[in-house]
């Protein structure tokens, strides 16, 4: 069985008993089609633009000050921006409200939740107050292991995984159902729902078949780990191809620009990540490691706009968000597509 | 069986401080096994603590029983006698025998010597290792025989998540990843194809925190 057999096959066994499977079998290719939300990022994607996506890391504070300056430039050179839950495992101000800050400032915020920290009805909850507050696009992550954040001794939960959250949301969504097979009687929660792939986890045999997974489960978009590794990143994206699966969901490929070659040791000890020697070795000689960090990230650009399949890039700076504006110009992805997204039916809160 | 460490020394003689006749109580099962709890480490601990109570100055009695197993009560009755002349009752037990004793015993103070760690096995001599969460519900006929909700360190049941590499888990190097562990498996039973069902979210009921979970055989109970 082929991944792609396998996303129909788990998709028609009703993708876990949710439902009638209908999350997985509406997938729906990348392209045409109509919206199914009133997010931005859908709109961007489904016109069948070049996406770019970035990131903002809240504070270790109450203070919104930040986000929303990152958010009012950041809006201009990105059709969504993602709001890391507790990346780490370190405790932050919450993606929920800091997607509203995006909101405040004008931006297209793509909030992320992982399964660490909320049961399945604490998680449902959040999405029924972001959506209240106009967020259309959730990441749904497993996120990172506790112990490596400042509360190690805290319990982790894990109540339900990445993939089982993105066949929830699509069920809310979808099929106007809680986790439960309750009804949810108005106002259903339509979100843009995205997950995570790791192209450079193992067994990369099984990365591309659980991305199928993924798409049976309902995934619409997919950010990846960020590349460092642009072979194996090309290897990965022509057994996606193969399988079919770049028609199904739309890969927006991770880039992550580092300011310095102690930068790249680092992200080779992290698990799951893959920095190879030449990249190490042209960051060492560089004179100017920051411009030459963000050279690489440009030409990587560069690389993934030509890759089949690709249908855009989530470029997450971290602590650097400043930078990101320079990037997406000099990879010739600014001014952004001016789209027209359909405002909800129904009126809802306005942030603002 | 239940797998169990002992508690460090200090925080034992700290557990007992006040006892003046105190009563060290072995178990004859796992523990015994796991080398923690049994008749041997029963004596071993009577002897260090009876050491430093006699550099203290102190003058206390300590003596010791080791039962059958501790987690059922005909054998907890056999401690009676001993337990009477005892003010304290210090447990080498799991912590299900821990309570079986202080609930045979309502009048007596008792006290945990080892902490209770996990069902599991013994994978080298000397070396005991988690299988089991008691989670209540087994899926293990899903994941050819290796558990996720216990070996992998989210509970993923879609695995494996982004930070497997070479075989670990992203926590540390000497844990092996359980979703590595499932795909080589299923792949040398030439069983992927059971991968690619979307696992759908567990029903929990079956799990801790609804209470003490409760099994009930009637053709056992005597009437």
């Amino acid at each position: 069985m082929t991944a792609a057999d396998a996303a129909q096959a788990a998709a028609a066994a009703g993708a876990g008993g949710q439902g009638d499977g209908a999350a997985g079998a509406t997938s729906g290719g990348p392209r045409g089609g109509g919206c199914r939300t009133s997010s931005r990022l859908e709109r961007v994607l489904r016109e069948g633009h070049f996406a770019v996506t970035c990131e903002i890391g809240p504070p270790q504070s109450s203070k919104s000050e930040g986000i929303l300056k990152h958010a009012s430039v950041l809006k201009d050179y990105s059709d969504g921006q993602n709001l890391t839950d507790n990346q780490t495992a370190i405790v932050r101000l919450c993606s929920l409200a800091a997607a509203v800050h995006v909101i405040r400032a004008g931006g297209e915020p793509i909030m992320q939740m992982t399964a660490r920290d909320r049961n399945r009805i604490a998680i449902q909850s959040d999405i029924l107050g972001a959506a209240s507050l106009g967020v259309r696009n959730i990441l749904c992550l497993a996120g990172d292991h506790q112990t490596f954040g400042n509360h190690p001794g805290a319990r982790n939960v894990h109540d339900i995984d990445s993939l089982q959250m993105v066949q929830m949301v699509r069920a809310m969504r979808d099929e106007k159902k809680f986790q439960c097979g309750d009804q949810i009687k108005s106002h259903e929660p339509r979100m843009f729902v995205g997950a995570a792939a790791n192209p450079f986890g193992d067994p990369f045999e099984f990365r591309v078949r659980r991305l199928a997974k993924k798409i049976a489960a309902g995934a619409e978009f997919i950010q990846t780990q960020c590349i460092f590794d642009m072979d194996r990143f090309e290897k990965w994206m022509r057994m996606v191809r193969d399988e079919g699966l770049d028609e199904k969901v739309f890969i927006l490929a991770g880039i992550t620009p580092v300011k310095s070659d102690k930068a790249l040791k680092y992200i080779r000890t992290v698990p799951g990540m893959k920095v190879p020697d030449e990249l190490i070795k042209r960051m060492e000689g560089a004179a100017d490691k920051k411009a030459e960090g963000v050279n690489i990230a440009v030409e990587m650009i560069q690389r993934l706009k030509e890759m089949k399949g690709v249908h855009g890039v989530h470029i997450m700076a971290i602590a650097w968000e400043s930078i990101v504006p320079e990037i997406v110009e000099r990879a010739g992805l600014y001014p952004r597509p001016e789209v027209e997204v359909e405002e909800p039916a129904e009126a809802e809160v306005a942030v603002g | 069986m239940i797998v169990a460490e002992p508690k460090p020394i200090s925080e034992v003689a700290e557990l007992v401080r006040d006892s003046n006749h105190l009563l060290i109580v072995g178990c004859g099962e796992c523990v015994t096994v796991c080398q923690v709890g049994g008749e041997k480490e029963v004596e071993v601990l009577a002897s260090a603590l009876r050491i430093m109570w006699k550099k203290d100055g102190r003058k206390g009695t300590i003596d010791t029983q080791t039962i059958v197993r501790q987690c059922e009560p005909e054998y907890v009755a056999e401690l009676a006698k001993k337990v009477k002349e005892a003010d304290c009752v210090l447990s080498l037990g799991c912590g299900v025998g821990v309570q079986f004793i202080a609930e045979a015993y309502p009048d007596k103070w008792v006290v945990p010597g080892l902490n209770t760690s996990f069902g599991g096995g013994t994978v080298q001599a000397g070396v005991w290792e988690e299988r089991c969460g008691f989670c209540g519900d087994c899926i293990l006929h899903l994941t050819g025989g290796i558990c996720p909700i216990i070996r992998c360190s989210k509970s993923i049941l879609n695995g494996p998540c982004g930070g497997s590499q070479d075989g670990h888990c992203e926590l540390d190097k000497d844990i092996p990843c359980a979703w590595q562990l499932i795909y080589d498996r299923l792949k040398g039973l030439g069983r992927l194809d059971l991968l690619d069902a979307v696992q759908p979210p567990k029903d929990w009921t079956a799990s801790r925190d609804g209470g003490p979970r409760k099994f009930v055989k009637e053709e056992a109970m005597i009437e």
